[in-house]
């Protein structure tokens, strides 16, 4: 099963830092929200790529609006450390 | 070695005010969204939290070599508990306080995907209320602090972290304030 990145809209305000983290997968709409290139907009595939970027973007996103879900094994959702 | 342990702890608490200066500026840019010239917002954020740890660390030393030294007459209680020290108690008073805070600040922020946005952010907001302690701290029982040079440097500096709460609070300190505005009323 592959690893999608999983955005809470609960939380997300649009700060942008997983859209710049993230370019091939995430564009930005109008008002500053992430918009998935393609697929599904709220759980978005990650390629094994974007894995590491993706772990990034979880640790730094401002609102704890992203997580992971899905990978199997080891995958809490949260990243190791911070 | 006494000398030289005073001198460094002097230099050390200024240079970790400096950074915490810096520190408190890129967290307000960091919390408006918004990019610097070339730098991404991430990486502003990365800065932000890099250049706190590194002010905790020089305040680090700067407490541990202040202990060391018998001039300052600090102990450990001193450290943690505000305002019974024997030196001008309440100005060093204030210095315990605001490493107090930090310690709060820190432990939160690098605890912050444990403990939610909730109560991180309830923390980090006591920033806002540690750095100007911090500075008349450094102002009331500092040798230098009411020197020249460092006024100047002090005047400087509530200045930017005025102007930065200043900006905080407008109406269009977000990026997104004008996208947003009318939207979503
Ligand atoms: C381990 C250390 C720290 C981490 C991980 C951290 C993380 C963060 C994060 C993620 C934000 C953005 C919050 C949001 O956008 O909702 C922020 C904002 C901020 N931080 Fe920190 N921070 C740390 C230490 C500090 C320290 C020591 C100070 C003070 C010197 C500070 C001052 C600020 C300020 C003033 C803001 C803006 C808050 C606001 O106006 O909403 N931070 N910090
Ligand atoms: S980094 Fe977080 S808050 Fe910012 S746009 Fe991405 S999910 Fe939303």
């Amino acid at each position: 099963m592959s690893r999608t990145l999983h955005i809470d809209w609960t939380k997300c305000d649009g700060r942008g830092l997983c859209t710049e983290l993230l370019p091939g997968l995430l564009g930005r709409d109008d008002w500053g929200y992430p918009v998935a290139r393609r697929g599904d907009r709220t759980d978005i595939a990650i390629g094994r790529d974007d894995a590491e970027a993706a772990d990034e973007a979880i640790k730094l996103c401002p609102k704890l609006a992203l997580r992971v879900v899905g990978g199997g094994a080891g995958s809490s959702g949260r990243p190791a450390g911070c | 070695m006494d000398e030289a342990l005073w001198a460094f702890g002097r230099v050390s608490g200024f240079v970790s005010l400096a950074l915490f200066t810096f520190s408190v500026l890129l967290g307000i840019l960091n919390r408006s969204g918004r990019r610097l010239l070339v730098l991404p917002r991430f990486s502003i954020s990365l800065l932000h939290r890099n250049i706190a740890l590194l002010a905790t660390v020089f305040l680090g030393l700067h407490v541990g070599s202040l202990l060391l030294d018998s001039y300052a007459k600090l102990n450990v209680i001193d450290v943690l508990v505000p305002f019974l020290g024997a030196y001008r108690p309440f100005w060093q008073g204030l210095g315990t306080v605001a490493l107090d805070l930090v310690a709060a600040v820190v432990v939160t922020g690098l605890l912050r995907h444990r403990l939610g946005q909730r109560t991180f952010k309830a923390i980090h907001w006591l920033t806002y209320a540690m750095w100007p302690i911090a500075l008349a701290h450094a102002i009331g029982n500092g040798t230098d602090g009411t020197g020249k040079w460092f006024l100047v440097l002090a005047v400087a500096s509530v200045a930017a972290v005025g102007g930065a709460v200043i900006w905080r609070l407008s109406a269009t300190f977000l990026e997104t304030a004008k996208a947003r505005e009318g939207g979503l009323r």
